[in-house]
């Protein structure tokens, strides 16, 4: 009797265990991580310096997220993906300037404008991934990155204002919008300025939750298997009838969109965004995260990309060394897996690990 | 276990290869001269016995723009020292680097935060200062920013149909002159020393900075009867070559060259000038500052460039020479400040100054300094006399008052114009 509970109670155990190193775990590691720091600022022991990066961690944390699911579920290199989130942002910061009065309640307008953020960041993925898509590899990284450059320099070009008779754009300067006593919101180079600051890390947990949930729903349905299947084997997946570019668009513009509502809240977290600030270095930037966080791993680039981005600031300290060693911890992350010790090592410290214990000392038992 | 090249594994090995070379290019955008040895950031200096007040400082120490920050940390620094020595209130400076990027400037300023600050001296740059000015504002931390120029830094500044950006920051207040102000202040000088007959601007389009200046310049030059025959941009991805544009100003005869742009692509601007036997005048405004101090430029270009800047290192009055003197021994170079030093300097200063005034001590908070220095520095017999300017004045929508100076490199050295 005693010997059938522990029995059954085993593979439970197992299950809860598979489950919680699974996605389940991904989701319980963003919400534990919102309740620390809720904990921390209800107890007031938190810094102002790591509170200001609450957004920014989730912004990069739901970027990375997006870009995985191109380079690591749908196995295209992308080199744009600030794009998306300049495209994301400003198209975010112009609705809010205009939605100011109309909607006062600033967590409506915050939705509503991380909503027009990645139905623009979708429209601008569907323009770019339609004559992409026929491109693979070296291509469409190519064409990617200079999408970005394209969308930059058309933002320093771009002026919005708007006044009593509505919205005005032009591509010349603020002059020439036309426009009696309004309000300026895009100027050019100098990006949009004057947003009021709506972004909040309740907000921001909730779009990287909503993030992964997209990204790994996706991944588990029908759909996600073909994209999945193209990527490992493009002519295989061809042959038994899948779209190939249907299914690699689909999971470009997902990605272009979710990208897009990070940008709006990267927007929405500062009183002022410049297109200067979404180039290739950032694009590159993401693509680290997503790179040291594990290829392909949802759960690796939600870790790596908050880490990555609180590195450089926890590291304020040691003046000048902090670019130095923030660059020798990336190169430390990327190398050290590979050398035979430290790869034995991890090994045997994951076996140490009491899940794995279990599951090496039942397989010496079942044999 | 033997390698197999699958479409996957040439993907991974791109993408680490690509973030591997980009990580490189971080490393070696570090160009700013001696900004990587010496520039301690990050460390707090003064006097640090707990009832001194409490000053931050914002700027790029590492990246392209790093000279101008560790000009102003450095500026800023000789600024306490001496306050210090003279008695009275004592100072206590903690410079943080932002590497000119907006984010980055918020954390720094949320670090300051955390460490205490009472009074911001910074930001160094436009970019960074628009985000940054706005959280001071909402903090009530009283601000003064030695050279970050545009409009929207301080707010309130309807352009000529009524339009506005950013609301006036009430906080916020500027040692230098706004852009459009020395792209107004550049058409009149020219006008008046008949510098130019034909003009050629050529300009950056992707500077938030360079494109103000412009702007007004144009309009101005208009009003005045210029003659603007030549108007070329560049962005910042494409500021390596200037032949297009130098060669279109060449076609049409312009015999001065208006540059408002940074230094860095202006030391290429002089120098293919040069390489094409193209020789007008050429004229700066203050970003044209440093270019004497970039690393591996020949300064025999730079012979003749004017600018408009507030401060000139080799001026020989008593104060100018004391501070080249103490920056020199500070910074442990022997460059001569440029005049973002200087303007770091008089905002030191003023605060100072404008504490005495409103008899603040250390021990009061942030929010209640700054309501008593806003009303100090904007009283109407409020003057400051420093390295920038004589008789500074303060009005409340944070724009300073005083008189721009013309200078000319002369035998590598730049020298008072008139």
């Amino acid at each position: 009797m005693a010997k059938e509970t522990t029995a059954a109670a085993v593979p439970t155990k197992d299950r809860l265990l598979k489950a919680l190193t699974g996605n389940l775990g991904t989701y319980l590691i963003v919400v534990a991580f919102f309740v620390i720091i809720e904990a921390m600022i209800a107890g007031k022991s938190i810094t102002s310096a790591f509170q200001g990066q609450l957004v920014p961690i989730c912004v990069y944390v739901s970027a990375a997220l997006s870009l995985n699911l191109v380079v690591g579920v749908s196995g295209e290199l992308s080199l744009g993906h600030a794009g998306f989130m300049s495209v994301g942002a400003f198209s975010g910061a112009i609705l809010s300037s205009v939605l100011m009065d109309a909607v006062p309640d600033p967590a409506l307008r915050l939705l509503l404008c991380i909503i027009t953020g990645g139905i623009f960041g979708a429209i601008f993925g569907a323009i770019v991934g339609v004559p992409v898509m026929r491109l693979s590899g070296d291509y469409l990284a190519i064409v990617t990155l200079a999408f970005g450059e394209i969308i930059k320099n058309l933002l320093n070009n771009l002026y919005v204002g708007h006044d009593a008779a509505g919205l005005h754009f032009s591509m010349t300067d603020t002059t020439s919008l036309g426009m009696t006593n309004g309000t300026v919101v895009v100027n050019g180079p100098q990006g949009a300025v004057g947003i009021t600051k709506i972004s909040t890390f309740v907000a921001g947990t909730l779009l990287v939750l909503f993030t992964l949930f997209v990204v790994l729903n996706l991944m588990k349905s029908r759909s996600g298997r073909a994209i999945m299947a193209v990527r490992d084997n493009k002519i295989a997946a061809e042959a038994v009838g899948i779209n190939v570019t249907k299914y690699r668009l689909m999971a470009f513009v997902v990605a272009a969109a979710l990208a897009g509502m990070a940008g709006a809240l990267y927007a929405m977290n500062f009183s002022s965004v410049v297109p200067s600030r979404f180039d290739y270095n950032t694009s590159i930037l993401i693509l680290v995260y997503v790179v040291l966080g594990g290829i392909g791993s949802m759960r690796g680039s939600v870790i790596a990309a908050a880490i990555l981005t609180v590195l450089p600031e926890t590291l304020r300290f040691m003046a000048d060394y902090r670019m130095l060693i923030y660059a020798v911890v990336l190169i430390a992350v990327m190398v050290l897996p590979n050398i035979p010790a430290v790869a034995s090592l991890m090994e045997k410290v994951k076996e140490a690990m009491p899940w794995n214990k279990r599951t090496t000392a039942e397989e010496g038992g079942a044999q | 276990m033997g390698m197999q090249f699958t479409r996957r594994n040439f993907l991974q090995g791109t993408a680490v290869a690509v973030s591997a070379i980009a990580l490189a290019g971080c490393g070696n955008s570090n160009d700013g001269s001696g900004a990587s040895s010496d520039a301690d950031s990050g460390t707090v200096s003064g006097d640090t016995s707990g009832d001194a007040f409490k000053l931050g400082g914002i700027g790029p120490l590492t990246g392209g723009a790093a000279i101008y920050g560790t000009a102003c940390k450095y500026g800023a620094q000789v600024a306490v020292d001496e306050l210090n020595a003279a008695g009275g209130a004592q100072l206590e400076l903690n410079f943080q680097d932002d590497e000119h990027n907006p984010e980055k400037s918020v954390n720094a300023y949320n670090t300051l935060k955390d460490w205490g600050m009472q009074v911001l001296i910074g930001t160094t740059t436009t970019g960074p200062c628009v985000s940054v000015s706005k959280e001071a504002n909402a903090d009530n931390i009283f601000e003064i920013t030695p050279s970050a120029s545009s409009t929207d830094v301080i707010g309130g500044q309807p352009d000529t149909d009524g339009n506005i950006t950013e609301q006036r920051k009430g906080n916020v207040f500027q040692m230098c002159f706004t852009d459009p102000n020395q792209g107004t202040a550049s058409a009149e000088y020219i006008k008046d020393k008949n510098l130019g007959t034909k003009i050629a601007v050529i300009y950056n389009n992707s500077d938030a900075y360079s494109k103000g200046i412009y702007i007004k310049f144009k309009a101005e030059a208009a009003k005045l009867g210029l003659d603007i025959v030549s108007e070329t941009s560049f962005t910042d991805d494409s500021a390596t070559d200037f032949k297009t544009q130098l060669n279109d100003a060449k076609d049409k005869g312009a015999d001065l060259v208006f540059l408002p742009i940074y230094y860095q692509p202006a030391s290429l601007i002089l120098k293919q000038a040069k390489d094409m036997g193209y020789a007008p005048k050429f004229f700066g405004v203050d970003g044209m500052d440093g270019i004497l101090g970039l690393e591996g430029f020949d300064t025999s270009l730079a012979e003749g460039v004017m600018l408009l800047t507030p401060f000139v290192a080799t001026a020989d009055d008593e104060k100018t020479k004391k501070f080249v003197e103490e920056y020199k021994k500070v910074s442990g170079s022997d460059e001569n400040p440029n005049q973002f030093a200087a303007d770091a300097y008089d905002c030191v200063c003023v605060v100072k100054q404008a504490l005495e005034n409103a008899e603040c001590t250390p021990d009061m908070s942030a929010s209640d300094i700054c309501d008593k220095l806003v009303a100090a520095i904007t009283a109407p017999d409020f003057k400051y006399s420093g390295l920038t300017g004589e008789d500074m004045t303060w009005t409340d929508s944070g724009e300073v008052t005083k008189t721009p100076k013309g200078m000319i490199i002369q035998s590598g050295q730049y020298q008072p114009l008139d």
